[in-house]
C-alpha cells in the first residue's frame, strides 16, 4: 500500500529576491552595467545634492528686510521677502490690491463645485460656461476700476503674477473657441473657407511668438486708423490668443480626424445639420479625445507669457528680473529666478497632473 | 387608385446647400478682402502722416553699428542687408547646434527614462518634469545672468589645463590653424567617403546575392578614419592649435563662445532635450514586447535588436513629433533678443528695424525668414519619414 503523498510545504522564495534586498537586486545591481550605473547615479548625487540643500535651505537667510540681513554661501530668501508683493502684484497700488485678492478669492468661490464629483455634471457644465462669460467681466470691472467708485488702476500698473495669470486666462479662454472654430474652418468642405484657415493657422505656426509680440507692438499702430489706440496689454493679448488659437486649431483637428466617419453619417442620417453634427456628435468626443494636447497648449501658453517681457510689460518673469537689477539688492539674480521658476513649474506641473487625472475619469472606453 | 399626382415641391433656393455654401465662402472671402483692405488702406495713410518711405531701398544703406558676432567678416560701414546675411547666419548656427545637442541629449535622457535602474529613471524623471516645466526664457536668463554674468573677470578666468579659460567674456577655447598641407587630409577624407559608399554597396548586393554578412559599419569607419589620418601623418601634421592667452585685460586668439551664444545654446539644448526624451520614450515603448521577443527567439543578440528591429520601428513614431521639436527648436532661438545675441530678431527685427523706423519691411522679412527655415525643415524631415515608413502590402 503506496504512502499517502504528503505534499512538501512551499519553500519560500530566497531570500535574496523578496524584501528590501530583493527589489535592490532587481533594480540597482541586476546587471553589471546597472551597478556601474547605480554608483555613477549615486555619487552625482552626492556631489550635487548636499551643497545644493546647503545653500537653499541650511545656511539660507530667511529673515530680515535688508541685504545686511543676509550671510555669503547660502541663498537670500529676505530678497524675495521683500519683494513678494511686488511679484505678486506688481506696480498695484497698495491700498487697491484688496481688488485682486477678492477677485482670485470669487474665481476660487465660483469655480469650487466644478471639482466636487457630488455635483452633477449638467450643473457643472451650466458653470463653467457662465463663468466663462462672467467672471472675466467681473474680474475687469475690478482690476481696472473705473464704474462702481473704484478708483482707476490703469493697465500699465498691473504686475507680477497677476498680469501672468490676466494674460494666461484670457489667452486659455479665447485661444480654445477660436482654435476650434479654425479646425472646423480645416476641415470643412468649402474649398474658400479651408484655404482661408489653412493659411492663417500655417502661418501663425511658421513664425515664433517674438514676431507676433514684435508686430503687433510696432505694426499694429500702422495698421489701425489714426488717433485709435490700443492698451499695450490688449495688442499683447490679441498676439499671444491669435498665435495659441493655430496651435489649439491643430491639436483640435487631431481629434476631428480620430472621429469614425460613420458617426458623421449617423448624424446625417438623424437630419442633423452641421452645426448640430458638430455640436451635438463630434466636437464633444473629439475635444475629450484631445484633452491631452489642449492641456499641453494651455502650459506652453503659461510658459510663453513670459515672452510679454520683450514688449515692455510687467509680467512675473519681468518683474522678478527687474528687482535682481535694483542696485539695493545686485547679487541675488540666482534667488530671483530661482523663486520663479518655482511658481512657473508649480502652474505648469499643476495643469499636466490634473490632466491625466481628467483624461483618467472621462475615459470611457475608447482606447484600444 | 388614385396615383399621387402632386409633385415634390422644390425647396426654396436658399436651402439648397450649393447656393448655400456658395453664399458662405463669397460672404467669407469678400469679408476677408475688405479687412485687408482697410488695413492696408489705414497703413497707407498711417505712413504718409508719419512721413516713413516703404521699400527695401533702406538695405543698401551704411548700418552703423558693430555686432558681437559674426560669421561672416562686417563692419560699422557695411549695409543693413550685410546685417541681414550676420542676422541670418547666428540664427542658422544656434539653431544647428542646438538640434544636434539637443537630439543627443534628448535620446541619452529619453533612454535612461526607460532604464530598468531604478535610480537612473528617476533621475530622468526628475529631469524632464523640472525642465519642461520652467519656461525656456527663464531658463535663458538664469544662465545669462546669474551664471555667465557672474563668472570672473579674464584675470581671474576658470581654466582648464591652461587651454580651455571661462570668464565673464565667454569661453575661450583653442582654435585650430590649417597649414598648407590641410587640403589634402579634406581629399582624404573625400576619397575614403566615395570608397566606403562603394563599399556598402558591394556589400548589400553580394549579401542580396549570396547571404553573406560583410561587416560594413566596422570597415567604412576604419575607412573613414584610417585614411585621412594616414595622409595627416604623411602630410606633417599641418595643423597647429592656436591657445588662447591672456595679454592685457583680455585674451588674445583661440576660439571665443561669447556668454549669449553659449546661453542660448545651453538653455535651447536643456529644455528640448527633456521633450525630445518624452517622444523617444513614448516611441520605444509604441513597439511592441513582441517584436523584442521574436528578435530573441530568432537569435539575435540585444544590440542587434534595438539597432535593427526596435530603432527602425520606433523612429516611424518618433520622428514626425521630432520635426515639431526642431521647428520649436528654431523658433524658440528667437528668444535671443532678450539677452542680446545677435540673431534675426534682435539684429534685425531689433536693431536695424529701430535704426530705420522700416517696420512693416524688418518684420516683414523676419517673419518670412522664419517660415522658410520651418518650410525647409518639414520638407527634410517629411522626405526622411517616407523613407523609413511602413510600406505596406
Amino acid at each position: 500500500m503506496a504512502e499517502p503523498r504528503i505534499p512538501h510545504p512551499v519553500p519560500p522564495p530566497p531570500a535574496s529576491t523578496v524584501g528590501v534586498v530583493g527589489w535592490l537586486r532587481r533594480n540597482l545591481f541586476s546587471s553589471p552595467l546597472n551597478v556601474v550605473l547605480t554608483f555613477l547615479a549615486v555619487y552625482l548625487l552626492l556631489v550635487t545634492l548636499p551643497p545644493l540643500l546647503r545653500w537653499a535651505f541650511l545656511d539660507a537667510s530667511w529673515s530680515g528686510d535688508n541685504r545686511e540681513a543676509c550671510h555669503p554661501g547660502g541663498a537670500c530668501w529676505v530678497f524675495i521677502r521683500v519683494h513678494f508683493d511686488q511679484f505678486l502684484y506688481g506696480f498695484y497700488p497698495d491700498e487697491q490690491r484688496w481688488r485682486v485678492n477678492a477677485a482670485v478669492l470669487l474665481l476660487v468661490l465660483g469655480a469650487a463645485p466644478l471639482f466636487v464629483r457630488a455635483v452633477s455634471g449638467k450643473f457643472k457644465v451650466r458653470l463653467g460656461l457662465g463663468l466663462l462669460v462672467v467672471y472675466p467681466l467681473v474680474a475687469f470691472v475690478l482690476f481696472k476700476g473705473g464704474t462702481i467708485g473704484l478708483p482707476v488702476v490703469d493697465t500699465s500698473q498691473w504686475g507680477g503674477l497677476l498680469l501672468t495669470l490676466v494674460i494666461a486666462g484670457v489667452g486659455m479662454t479665447a485661444a480654445l473657441p477660436l482654435g476650434v472654430l479654425l479646425a472646423l474652418g480645416r476641415r470643412s468642405r468649402l474649398p474658400a473657407i479651408q484655404s482661408l484657415c489653412v493659411t492663417f493657422i500655417e502661418f501663425w505656426r511658421g513664425v515664433p511668438l517674438i514676431t507676433v509680440l514684435f508686430m503687433s507692438s510696432v505694426m499694429l499702430p500702422l495698421f489701425l486708423p489714426a488717433g485709435m489706440n490700443f492698451d499695450k496689454l490688449l495688442r499683447a493679448l490679441i498676439g499671444v490668443t491669435l498665435f495659441q488659437a493655430a496651435y489649439m486649431a491643430e491639436v483640435v483637428r487631431g481629434g476631428l480626424q480620430a472621429i469614425p466617419k460613420g458617426q458623421f453619417e449617423a448624424a446625417a442620417a438623424l437630419g442633423l445639420g452641421y452645426w448640430k453634427t458638430m455640436g451635438l456628435i463630434v466636437l464633444p468626443q473629439a475635444l475629450k479625445l484631445v484633452i491631452p494636447g489642449i492641456v499641453n497648449t494651455f502650459i506652453a501658453l503659461f510658459k510663453d507669457t513670459s515672452l510679454v517681457l520683450i514688449i515692455g510689460l510687467f509680467d512675473l518673469m519681468n518683474i522678478v528680473h527687474n528687482a535682481t537689477t535694483n542696485p539695493a539688492w545686485l547679487g541675488f539674480s540666482t534667488e530671483g529666478y530661482v523663486f520663479a521658476a518655482t511658481v512657473y513649474w508649480l502652474f505648469c506641473f499643476g495643469m499636466s497632473r490634473y490632466s491625466q487625472n481628467l483624461e483618467k475619469r472621462l475615459h470611457t472606453g475608447h482606447k484600444r | 387608385m388614385a396615383e399621387p399626382t402632386s409633385t415634390p415641391v422644390k425647396p426654396p433656393f436658399w436651402n439648397n446647400p450649393r447656393v448655400r455654401a456658395m453664399v458662405f465662402q463669397a460672404v467669407a472671402l469678400v469679408v476677408t478682402v475688405a479687412f485687408g483692405l482697410y488695413l492696408f488702406e489705414n497703413t497707407q495713410n498711417n505712413l504718409r502722416r508719419l512721413g516713413i518711405a516703404s521699400g527695401f531701398g533702406f538695405l543698401s544703406s551704411s548700418s552703423g553699428f558693430d555686432i558681437i558676432q559674426t560669421l561672416i567678416p562686417y563692419s560699422a560701414t557695411s549695409s543693413y542687408g550685410r546685417v541681414f546675411w550676420v542676422a541670418l547666419l547666428n540664427t542658422l548656427l544656434v539653431s544647428a547646434l542646438g538640434i544636434v545637442l539637443a537630439t543627443l541629449l534628448g535620446f541619452v535622457i529619453g533612454v535612461a527614462r526607460l532604464s530598468r535602474n531604478w535610480l537612473i529613471s528617476r533621475l530622468a524623471l526628475v529631469y524632464i518634469e523640472t525642465f519642461r516645466n520652467i519656461p525656456l526664457l527663464l531658463q535663458i536668463f538664469f544662465w545669462y545672468f546669474a551664471v555667465l554674468r557672474a563668472m570672473p573677470a579674464p584675470r581671474q578666468s576658470l581654466s582648464l589645463g591652461e587651454a580651455v579659460f571661462l570668464n565673464i567674456r565667454g569661453l575661450y577655447v583653442p582654435a585650430p590653424q590649417f597649414q598648407p598641407g590641410f587640403g589634402w587630409v579634406l581629399l582624404a577624407l573625400g576619397i575614403a567617403a566615395v570608397l566606403a559608399w562603394l563599399l556598402a554597396r558591394w556589400a548589400r548586393h553580394r549579401q542580396i546575392a549570396t547571404g553573406q554578412p560583410f561587416p560594413t559599419l566596422s570597415a567604412s569607419l576604419a575607412l573613414l578614419l584610417g585614411l585621412p589620418l594616414l595622409t595627416f601623418w604623411v602630410a606633417g601634421s599641418p595643423l597647429v592649435w592656436e591657445v588662447p592667452e591672456l595679454q592685457g585685460f583680455n585674451f588674445r586668439g583661440g576660439l571665443v563662445v561669447i556668454p549669449e551664444m553659449a546661453s542660448l545654446l545651453l538653455a535651447l539644448t536643456i529644455y528640448t532635450a527633456a521633450f525630445i526624451a518624452e517622444i523617444v520614450r513614448a516611441g520605444i515603448q509604441a513597439v511592441s514586447h513582441g517584436q523584442t521577443e521574436a528578435s530573441f527567439s530568432l537569435g539575435l543578440n540585444s544590440g542587434k535588436t534595438l539597432r535593427l528591429i526596435i530603432l527602425p520601428q520606433a523612429l516611424r513614431v518618433i520622428i514626425p513629433p521630432l520635426t515639431n521639436q526642431y521647428l520649436n527648436l528654431t523658433k524658440n532661438s528667437s528668444l535671443a533678443a532678450a539677452i542680446g545675441y545677435p540673431d534675426m530678431v534682435a539684429a534685425f527685427a531689433g536693431t536695424v528695424l529701430n535704426q530705420t523706423g522700416q517696420a512693416i519691411e524688418c518684420i516683414a522679412i523676419t517673419m518670412a525668414v522664419y517660415l522658410t527655415i520651418s518650410l525647409l525643415i518639414s520638407l527634410v524631415m517629411n522626405w526622411y519619414n517616407r523613407r523609413v515608413a511602413v510600406v505596406e502590402r
